[in-house]
This record gives C-alpha cells, sequence and structure tokens, in this order.
C-alpha cells in the first residue's frame, strides 16, 4: 500500500507544490485554511487536474502529465468523503447507497446495499431523504455510499468540521469503528491537530502550498525540526534560540539557559515547548524561569496563563496550560515562583 | 353563437404548444448543460446569443426566420426540393416560430436551476463510478426540478401565446395555421368583436390554469417564505 505524489498547479495568488511519498495505511494532511490540502485531495480523487506532475496509487499511475496519462475519476476507484457529505438530495438512503455499487448484478447490489445499511447502523431509515436524517447519519450514509464500490483507497476531506461538541466525539469514536474494517488506505484532510494526532500514523504538514515536512504522527508533534510545523502542530510558545554548546542553548525571549538532551544542531534558531510539558517549582534551578503572570484565560477545563519573566523588559510570553482541580478553584492562588521546561521536551526548531 | 364557431384555432394552439415546449425543452437543457461546462467569459457570449429571442421583438425572430426557411432561399428550397419539406405557410413553421421564442425561457430557467445544485453533488457522483449521463439524469435534473418546471410551464405558456413570429413565418390559415393569437389578431381587426372577445376569453382561463401550475410545482420542494 503506497501512496506518491508530485504535482503542481498554479492558481491566480497561488501555486501548489505538494510532493511526499507514503507507506503508511493512514495518513493526514494537516494544514491552515488557504494551505491547499483540499485541492490536493481533489486532484487525487480526479475532480480537479494538476498542470503538471505525476500521482501513483499503489503502483498504478492514476496521473502522469509526461505520459498523457489522466485516469477519470470513475476509473480511480478512490473514495472521497466530502466535507457537507454531498448526499444525493432526491434519493433516499437505500438509493444513495445503492449509487456507490459499482456492478451490474441487481440482486447483488441490494444484498450489498442492505449489509453497508446494516454495518453503518441505519437500519429504519432506509426510506428517508438525506434532509430528514441527522448530521452524524448523514456522515454515515456518506461513508456506506463509499464503501459500497470498495475503493481502493479513501479520502476524508474534513469530516468533523461541520460537527459540534458531542456530536463530533461520538462521531470520532464511530469513525474509528468503522475505519478499522476497512482493508485500503485512508488519507485525511484536516486542520485539527487532534484530528490528524488521532487518526493518521502519518503526517504531512502542508503551509502555503508546500509540503514542509512529511514523518510519522507522534515524531513530528515530537519534533517537529521546523518553527513553521511547531505552528501547526499546535506548538505556541518559541523563543529565539542560541547555541551554547552540544547540550545546551540560550533563549534569548525568556532570558534562561537551557539543557536539552537532544544534540543541539549547529543551526539551530529556535526553541519550542508545549504548553502542556511546563511544570510549576518552587525553587530556582536547571531550565527554571522565573513567573509573572500577565494574563489568565479560563477554559473549562484548563487554567492557561501567559508568564513572563520578570527580569526581561520585553520577554516573550509561555502560554502555560495547567489542569483545573474544580470550577470553584481560584486561579490566582497557588502561583509558582518558576516555571520548569523539561529538557525532554523541548523542541529545537529551524527557520 | 357557440354552433358557429369553428374550435381549431384552439386545437392548433394547444398541438402547437405541446409540440414547441418539448423541443424547447430538449434544447434548452441541452442547451442549459453545455453552457454550465464554458468558462466564465464563452458562458457570458453564449449566454447572450441564447437568450436572444427573448428580448428582441418576435417580429424580428420571424425576420430571421423566414430569411431561412423562405422556398426563394437556399436553405428552404433545399428543404422543399430534396426532402418535401415545407416550413413556410404550414403547422410546421407554428411549431418552429413557437419552439424558438419559447426557447430562452426554458433555457435560463433550467441554467438558473443548474447554477443551484451544489457541484459536489456531481464530484461525488464521478468519484463513486457513476456515468456522466447517470449523474446527470438522476442527481443533476431531480435537484434542479422546481426551476426546470416551472420554466416547461412559462415556455408552453408563451409558446400558446406566440403571435408576433408565428404570423411571418406560419401566417393565417384557418385549420392550418390559424392559433387562437392569430385568430385573436385577425378577428379584431375584421371587426368581429365577439368572436375576438370569446378567444380572448379562452386565453385568459387558459393563463389562469398555466399560472396556477406554476404555483403548485415550484411551491413543492420549495419553502415558501414569508417576510415580515
Amino acid at each position: 500500500m503506497a501512496v506518491s505524489i508530485d504535482i503542481e498547479k498554479d492558481f491566480k495568488g497561488f501555486s501548489l507544490r505538494v510532493k511526499f511519498d507514503s507507506t503508511c495505511a493512514t495518513m493526514g494532511i494537516l494544514g491552515a485554511s488557504g494551505s491547499g490540502k483540499s485541492i490536493t485531495l481533489r486532484c487525487i480523487a480526479g475532480i480537479e487536474t494538476p498542470d503538471r506532475g505525476r500521482i501513483v496509487v499503489n503502483g498504478r499511475t492514476i496521473f502522469d502529465s509526461d505520459q498523457k496519462i489522466n485516469l477519470k475519476p470513475q476509473q480511480r476507484r478512490i473514495g472521497y468523503l466530502f466535507q457537507n457529505y454531498a448526499l444525493f438530495p432526491t434519493m433516499t438512503v437505500k438509493e444513495n447507497i445503492a449509487c456507490g455499487y459499482r456492478g451490474k448484478d441487481k440482486q447483488e447490489r441490494d444484498k450489498k446495499v442492505q449489509d453497508y445499511i446494516t454495518r453503518y447502523h441505519l437500519e429504519g431509515l432506509e426510506d428517508h431523504l438525506p434532509s430528514q436524517l441527522s448530521g452524524g447519519q448523514q456522515q454515515r450514509v456518506a461513508l456506506a455510499r463509499m464503501m459500497t464500490g470498495e475503493p481502493e483507497m479513501i479520502l476524508l476531506d474534513e469530516p468533523f468540521s461541520a460537527l459540534d461538541g458531542y456530536l463530533k466525539d461520538v462521531l470520532q469514536r464511530d469513525m474509528q469503528t468503522f475505519l478499522k474494517d476497512y482493508p485500503g488506505d485512508m488519507l485525511l484532510v484536516t486542520h485539527s491537530r487532534d484530528e490528524a494526532f488521532r487518526f493518521c500514523d502519518q503526517l504531512i504538514l502542508l503551509k502555503d502550498g508546500k509540503t514542509l515536512t512529511i514523518g510519522n504522527t507522534r515524531q513530528i508533534f515530537e519534533d517537529p525540526g521546523l518553527i513553521e510545523a511547531a505552528r501547526l502542530t499546535g506548538c505556541k510558545n518559541y523563543s529565539a534560540a542560541e547555541r551554547i554548546d552540544s547540550h545546551h542553548i540560550f533563549a534569548a525571549d525568556w532570558g534562561i539557559s537551557l539543557r536539552t538532551v537532544q544534540q543541539v544542531p549547529t543551526d539551530i534558531s529556535w526553541v519550542g515547548i508545549r504548553g502542556h510539558w511546563l511544570k510549576p517549582r518552587e525553587e530556582d534551578g536547571e531550565n527554571c524561569m522565573p513567573v509573572k503572570v500577565t494574563e489568565y484565560i479560563e477554559t473549562t477545563f484548563e487554567h492557561q496563563c501567559l508568564v513572563q519573566n520578570p527580569r526581561l523588559k520585553d520577554g516573550g510570553s509561555l502560554w502555560w496550560m495547567r489542569p483545573k482541580n474544580s470550577f470553584e478553584e481560584d486561579p490566582g492562588k497557588n502561583l509558582p515562583t518558576y516555571l520548569y521546561l523539561p529538557p525532554e521536551h523541548l523542541m529545537l526548531l529551524k527557520k | 353563437m357557440l354552433q358557429n364557431i369553428n374550435w381549431s384555432p384552439l386545437w392548433i394552439s394547444l398541438k402547437t404548444g405541446f409540440a414547441a415546449t418539448v423541443i424547447a425543452f430538449f434544447a434548452g437543457v441541452f442547451c442549459a448543460r453545455k453552457i454550465m461546462k464554458l468558462r466564465p467569459a464563452a458562458k457570458g457570449i453564449w449566454d447572450g446569443i441564447l437568450t436572444m429571442p427573448l428580448v428582441l421583438p418576435p417580429t424580428v425572430a420571424g425576420f430571421f426566420l423566414l430569411m431561412l426557411f423562405s422556398l426563394r432561399r437556399p436553405f428552404g428550397k433545399f428543404l422543399m426540393d430534396s426532402f418535401d419539406i415545407r416550413i413556410v405557410q404550414s403547422w410546421a413553421g407554428c411549431v418552429i416560430a413557437a419552439s424558438v421564442i419559447a426557447f430562452p425561457l426554458m433555457y435560463r430557467n433550467a441554467r438558473a436551476a443548474f447554477e443551484q445544485v451544489d457541484v459536489n453533488l456531481i464530484y461525488a457522483g464521478r468519484t463513486l463510478g457513476m456515468s456522466e449521463s447517470r449523474i446527470f439524469w438522476k442527481v443533476i435534473m431531480p435537484a434542479a426540478r422546481p426551476g426546470i418546471a416551472s420554466g416547461t410551464v412559462l415556455a408552453f405558456a408563451r409558446a400558446i401565446g406566440e403571435y408576433g413570429a408565428t404570423s411571418m413565418l406560419a401566417g393565417n390559415i384557418l385549420g392550418k395555421t390559424r392559433t387562437v393569437s392569430v385568430a385573436i389578431a385577425a378577428e379584431t381587426a375584421a371587426g368581429n368583436y365577439d368572436k375576438a372577445g370569446f378567444w380572448v376569453a379562452i386565453i385568459l382561463v387558459l393563463s389562469f390554469v398555466i399560472v396556477a401550475v406554476i404555483n403548485i410545482i415550484s411551491g413543492k420542494g420549495m419553502q415558501t417564505r414569508r417576510w415580515i
């Protein structure tokens, strides 16, 4: 199972240059809106045609501008789950799902449709129109319709962005169950780092139409390497960094020197740390920064503090996430004098 | 008076209306579908051309049709000599004139309805392996149904009421090309106000039925909003 992509497409004021090879069964493209992630997905499905390049899925060339190969979407056998599901509004659930069947045999088709209706818990809704279904049910119909055609690979375009709160959590869990039974590859596009982390073993980070980096998901979260990559994975704390020696750097914006576990590369320019890894300390020590809280944000289950080093005049802030113990807790109390930046969680970054 | 009425204009009008509506329906839907695939610049030009019969006086359309089909002109002569087909002063002329005039209404309504259909439905159909024609007839046409239906009824109404182009191309032959609209003009010109008034009443009833049908069709599947 493998996907290899190297495509270019130019638009007014935007150019797409995406290149990656992947051998992983569950891949994700993570990027901000406007980064070109949906266009990439559309190029793979054949809905959009790249200007130049090559797309190979499981050894089958589906697009190659040099060899003039451009398979129709109908011939690609690549499933696509649309953001708004794109269910056919005038067809019932049963008819929608039957549209995904690619064979000719009517009996076989009806059997299959029935099978997918059961599998995706749509019993009793067979004769409903999409407009009579809830968001979650619509998504299951769209999944069932896509899976009926037994696609070699499935593409999911921001599958949860149209849903809110509780339903999103439930659907994400359902989706994980459904995907477990699917033998082919999956490529998911999202702007949410949590979805990316949850669903994908391998991540491709996209920025302004270019591939930033590609790698194992956990590794990318642990050690993104580039400051842009760290930003995309949701890291909020950065400081300009100078190398002192092979395991020490000076973080100018925080006004402290830091020991690192990783060997410091000579071309390091930034250091970053995720707000969840910061630890309160009462005494000064290695990798500790004195605390002055400049801003406080209360979220549902966390206290979030913006912390500066009081010894610096224009220091940068650390965004510190601190779990709540109760809703009544006073966030101003029990503030530590120092924050500890664990060396194993420091991310050494380049431009 | 009713015993003396020759009902043929009503039947000719209805017959012409149905035939022209069928032609305008397929031509309008076909052109609207083709137009949807064009780039914006070409779309604008073709849209202008296809809408012409709606904005021009019907007599101008009649003039062009006469230029094309007149037996003294190459194409009209060719049709007559090779296939023995005569368009001028014939029922076929009525149908052609009414089709040309009704076409833009069908085309514009179909196009407006297609513009409202989510393109992702087409893309979804393609990734599911459905053929283009199946996507069009099974997905897009049903989704565009209210607009298509009201376009069809409007085209029918326009075809039935057509006068200018019809009188130029098909003339006024009782029992052959005299439609209700042509009859109204002819009877009025001859001073037969009773007869003209009778046909006017027929047209009023017919129009009322057509408007009612439009409202029933377009009311279905469309939410009626009330502005307060």
